[in-house]
């Protein structure tokens, strides 16, 4: 999923996977061909008066004050009737968008499952409510769905203003701080899209993107019950020691849950190995990336609010064989 | 800094409406006032009603700075959907603001190189003046993605929908003057033209913004910057190198070279659409706005590089501008009073013109006065010669009201000026700046207007 070269049209409104990203576009095609047809006519006019009395005039050409009244009548009659037309064409679309509006925007949405978003400067954090329980889970930048069910983002932003746009599954929608929006979506078929923040929201704005994996209701089950558990234990000692120069590093800002590290300033790291990309889109999850990301985060993202980690050799190669494991 | 610039705005405004309601030279009532100065009217209105948004909103932003109010700090209870819903009550009403004048131009351009009135005078100036209306009731239009409610938001699409309806008429009556008359071309129409293919483009992805589901998709993409750069380039920037081509010669007393006007009218005409026709489609392809940079393999990259290379060629026509300006400006052909045998009245006097406009004050015999006056030209006389006096009339038909004096020259409004300035200026770093520039401010204020004794006076 990772490999965007070729994978054309997977951040696209123009290739819907979804409810409302298909009623768009289809509203949207209407659009075209009814704008196209009026650009054309227009244009038609315009050429038809530039061809009409043609010839190489001086400027000096004496003013015709008056024109003969029929022509004057004809001409009239056509402005009128011109506008008019442009009257009844814009009630015809305004109608149509009132069409979509009802189907895409309901007022009592169907609800099957509610993903918390979350908009921080600059990635995102999705918390997912679990149906029966007080528990939820937590993760960033990778959303999963399942096909066909009716999924419902709440949306806060815990900074600025960012907004939701994943356009293959429908417009957007802003996170918006000391509010709560809310966007209803429905993927049709399983597929990976990307997605932006589309309101400008600081340095980093062009790097806040994040994926959407719309699956099959028991692959998306399966993927909420391994997200559940708690990271594991460390293994062997290399693996401790990573813990260890984790709890003493990154637990200020990172949360794993499993162990002491609770804070929430970061992303949630606790499955950041079962993520295809690290920082918000950025970099595909390759150990070399994450080497290169936990050192200097500022040379992938300048402006990041993570700072440089300044490691030792030895301990930021156990801190990445411990991210290694939280699968 | 933005209150700064908002409250010149206004002061020119008001000053505009004045000067148009009742300094017009005698007979030239309403239905006879150039287009391009009742667009400037209306525009003139507009700016008084839609330039407090901006400027309330501009010191609420400053205050949250300076002196910890909290009008858009949500952690304090403040709303930063306020600053937007402000914002855009200006906002929108601005960009009419800077469209009308531009179509203004063109109705003047239109009529003089098609040799005849424009078509439909009274559907034009109707049209300004719904536009101006309209443009309040839009602004929610940019803000379909904040939340808003569904109904709302309804409403704005429709009106957004008819504000096509004015715009509509004007281009109809441009294409229906030109189809009348005997078109002569010259760079100023070139530039209308121009003006016309390219904002149908943008008026009619306007009316597809103007729909909330289509703007969910394409709002904050490419796509919106492809429209509004259709509407504005398209809308006033090519009408402004038209008027600015049209006026040279009155305004300096030399042509500009037509040569090169026309290499900078297709140079500008090219490098604009390929710089923002292919933002459309990028839009739509997902391409936000605002970034600096984008992961490749998204597939944007050629069609960015063909918007690079469009923006060369505008920056090329640009240049090539400049230098016509300069160029004409020293050794360009001298210009008559009226070099495109135009019928307004700003072409009966000399090129440049005097200071005082004209020396003996012309009477207007209808829409067109040079191309309805036959040659001869009757003057208003009995203004006295030894101070500024003028003649004001009335505010529909243009009939002689009274003379008016108007003041000596005096430092006073320059000092004021200075003083609102330094005020301004130094807000931007301390909230003292407010109370302790306004003395200056008052001082300068009381000597502009100290009350002159009747000794003074010119004797009535
Ligand atoms: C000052 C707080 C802070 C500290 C300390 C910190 N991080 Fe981060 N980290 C962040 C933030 C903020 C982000 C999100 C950056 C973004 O994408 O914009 C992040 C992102 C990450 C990510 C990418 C997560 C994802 O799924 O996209 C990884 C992995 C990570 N940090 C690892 C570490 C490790 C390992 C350490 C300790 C060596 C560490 N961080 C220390 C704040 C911090
Ligand atoms: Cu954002
Ligand atoms: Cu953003």
């Amino acid at each position: 999923m990772l490999a965007l070269a070729g994978c054309g049209g997977i951040q696209s409104a123009t290739n819907p996977g979804g409810r409302g990203a298909d009623a768009i576009y289809g509203l949207w095609s209407v659009f075209l061909v009814v704008c196209a047809v009026v650009w054309l006519l227009v244009m038609a006019a315009l050429v038809w008066a530039m061809l009409r009395r043609r010839a190489r005039h001086p400027m000096a050409l004496a003013p015709e004050l008056d024109s003969d009244p029929n022509t004057k009548r004809r001409l009239r009659r056509t402005v009128e009737l011109a506008t008019v037309a442009t009257l009844v064409i814009l009630l015809g679309l305004t109608g149509a968008t009132y069409g979509v509006v009802s189907k895409i925007f309901p007022v009592h949405p169907r609800t099957d499952l509610t993903i918390e978003l979350t908009g921080h400067r600059w990635w995102w954090e999705a918390r997912y409510e679990l149906p029966g329980t007080s528990a939820s889970v937590v993760t960033a930048n990778e959303i999963h769905l399942p096909v066909g069910a009716d999924v419902t983002f709440v949306l806060r932003s815990d900074d600025v203003i960012h907004s939701l746009w994943v356009p293959n599954l429908d417009g957007k929608t802003d996170l918006i701080p000391g509010q709560t929006n809310t966007l209803t979506v429905r993927a049709d078929r399983p597929a990976t899209y990307r997605g932006q923040c589309a309101e400008f929201c600081g340095l980093q704005h062009a790097y806040m993107g994040l994926f959407v994996v719309a699956e099959s209701p028991p692959k998306f089950d399966q993927w909420l019950e391994t997200q559940r558990r708690p990271a594991p234990p460390p293994d062997n000692p290399d693996v401790r020691h990573g813990l260890d120069v984790f709890m003493a590093n990154c637990a200020s800002c990172h949360r794993v849950r499993g162990t002491g590290a609770t804070a929430t300033v970061g992303p949630d790291l606790t499955h950041v190995a079962s993520r295809a990309t690290i920082a918000a889109g950025r970099l595909p999850n390759t150990p070399g990336n994450l080497g290169g990301w936990v050192a200097d985060a500022q040379q992938q993202k300048p402006g990041v609010l993570m700072p440089p980690m300044r490691l030792p050799p030895a301990d930021l190669q156990s801190v990445l064989h411990y991210l290694g494991t939280l699968r | 800094m933005i209150t700064f610039t908002e409250v010149s705005s206004l002061a020119v405004a008001v000053q505009l409406i004045v000067t148009i309601f009742k300094l017009r030279a005698p007979g030239m009532s309403l239905n006879r006032l150039p287009v391009f100065a009742w667009s400037q009217l209306v525009t003139s209105f507009m700016v008084v009603f839609a330039m407090p948004g901006v400027m309330i909103v501009s010191s609420a932003l400053i205050s949250d700075r300076l002196v910890t109010t909290h009008f858009f700090d949500t952690n304090a209870g403040g709303d930063a959907l306020l600053f937007q819903h402000l914002f855009w009550f200006f906002g929108h009403p601005e960009v009419y603001i800077i469209f009308l004048p531009a179509t203004g131009m063109v109705s003047m351009i239109v009529a003089t190189f098609a040799r005849r009135p424009i078509f439909g005078y009274p559907a034009v100036v109707t049209s300004l003046v719904a536009t101006a209306f309209l443009a309040f009731g839009l602004w929610v239009h940019h803000m379909f993605v904040t939340g808003i409610a569904q109904l709302g938001a309804s409403f704005f699409t429709a009106a957004s929908m008819m504000v096509a309806i004015p715009s509509g008429v004007q281009i109809f009556c441009w294409i229906a003057t030109l189809w009348e008359g005997r078109i002569v071309y010259r760079t100023p129409l070139l530039f209308c033209l121009g003006f016309i293919v390219v904002f149908v483009i943008g008026g009619l992805s306007g009316v597809m913004v103007a729909s909330v589901p289509i703007d969910t998709q394409v709002h904050d993409t490419y796509f919106v910057v492809a429209h509004f750069h259709y509407v504005l380039i398209g809308g006033a920037v090519f009408p402004l190198f038209g008027g600015l081509y049209y006026w040279f010669p009155k305004i300096t007393g030399r042509m500009l070279s037509e040569r090169a006007g026309r290499w900078n009218f297709w140079l500008l005409f090219v490098g604009f659409n390929l710089t923002f026709f292919p933002m459309h489609w990028l839009g739509l392809a997902g391409m936000p706005r605002r970034v600096y940079t984008y992961p490749a393999g998204l597939g944007w990259g050629d069609a960015n590089l063909l918007a690079t290379i469009g923006a060369f060629l505008i920056g090329v026509s640009v240049l090539l501008f400049l230098v016509n300006v300069l160029m004409s400006l020293r050794q360009g052909e001298t210009a008559p009073d009226n070099p495109w045998h135009a019928g307004t009245l700003e072409w009966a006097t000399s090129s440049p013109p005097f200071v005082c406009n004209f020396p003996e004050i012309p009477i207007v015999p209808g829409p067109e006065p040079l191309w309805e006056e036959r040659g001869e030209r009757k003057l208003a006389y009995g203004l006295r010669g030894d101070v500024r006096e003028v003649l004001v009339t009335h505010l529909v038909d243009a009939t002689p009201d009274h003379r008016y004096t108007f003041p000596d020259p005096s430092i006073w409004p320059l000092l004021a000026a200075l003083a609102t300035t330094a005020l301004f200026i130094g807000s931007i770093f301390t909230p003292w700046a407010i109370p302790i520039g306004a003395v200056p401010v008052a001082v300068t204020l009381i000597g502009w207007f100290w009350p002159k004794t009747p000794a003074d006076e010119p004797e009535a």
